[in-house]
């Protein structure tokens, strides 16, 4: 990826993230958020991780954005406007990212040269696959197949991480089915409220 | 045409994850705090990419551990959303607010 097509998607991503925090209405934040988001998706395109870059695009700013926006909208939450911020929260927070970043700058100074990306080959990895795949012909036409690069490492070395996550899906999603519902206390309390309103 | 250096990928990373740092603590609304630890989950997540990029195997193909290892993170990501969202809706039923400032029960 050009240097110029990097910094463009690198200032989109680091002004979305900027307007995620200094934004007062939290809708503006998730949106700003999918701003972030797309420029962080065209970096992982330029690194030659297109269903990475697909999938941040699906995942964060498809479903996670939607289900934040959601969330906000339903609960509607006042902005921050009748709380004055506070200066000590304030300097902290300029403060400790800054001494993050003169620490980070410090240790990648020291590396003199720094190196570029290096040159993918494809047609020599083509010959570990069998000739009739989808992925010798892909990578010997000179494309990069790497959906089904990932998916075929997936379901070999990382196949029992795959069903852990399935696992830890369903418990995420019995987990919030039990944290909406209404607890049973409550459910008595307001049954028992109903009685007299109606007497 | 010059292409950006690894330094580059790792130092925007690392500008991500500071602006997220600092929105943790500076913000006080729980949504706007959450929303800026997933983009610090996603700063970690670039310098994985980029890692797995720039260590191009024997083969002459980017290492993809590194993006099953984002693969995974996204997943973990979206579950914890839920999750922790589902939280959120339940302290505002039960309390009225999601300002960290008014949330003070564990106060001495």
């Amino acid at each position: 990826m050009p240097s110029v097509i990097f910094y463009i998607f690198a200032a989109m991503m680091l002004v979305g993230g900027l307007m995620v925090v200094f934004m007062r209405n939290p809708v503006s934040s998730a949106l700003s958020m999918v701003l972030s988001f797309l420029g962080l998706a065209g970096i992982f395109i330029g690194l030659n991780a297109y269903f990475v870059g697909i999938l941040q695009i699906l995942v964060y700013a498809g479903a996670i954005m939607v289900l934040f926006i959601f969330i906000i909208m339903l609960l509607d939450v006042k902005d921050e406007e009748s709380h004055p911020r506070k200066g000590l929260a304030l300097t902290a927070g300029v403060l400790i990212p800054v001494v993050l970043l003169i620490q980070l700058a410090g240790v990648l100074v020291t590396d003199e040269k720094s190196p570029s990306a290096p040159a993918l080959s494809l047609d020599a990895a083509a010959e570990d696959y069998q000739q009739d795949s989808v992925i010798y012909k892909k990578l010997s036409s000179g494309s990069l197949p790497d959906i089904h690069l990932i998916g075929r490492k997936l379901f070999t070395e990382y196949n029992f991480p795959l069903q852990v996550i399935a696992v830890l899906l369903l418990v995420a999603t019995v987990g919030c089915v039990a944290l909406s519902r209404k607890s049973v206390a409550q459910d008595n309390h307001d049954k028992g409220s109903d009685i007299p309103d109606r007497g | 045409m010059p292409t950006p250096s690894l330094t580059e990928y790792l130092i925007i990373s690392g500008l991500l994850f500071s602006i997220g740092l600092g929105g943790v603590i500076i913000r006080r609304n729980i949504i706007v705090i959450f929303m800026c630890l997933e983009m610090m989950l996603a700063a970690a997540s670039l310098t994985l990419v980029a890692f797995s990029r720039f260590n191009v195997t024997d083969k002459g193909l980017p290492d993809y551990d590194g993006q099953m290892l984002v693969f995974f993170i996204i997943t973990v990501a979206a579950a914890e959303v839920a999750v922790g969202l589902a939280i959120i809706v339940s302290l505002y039923r039960a309390r009225q607010t999601i300002h960290t400032d008014e949330l003070t029960s564990l106060k001495g």
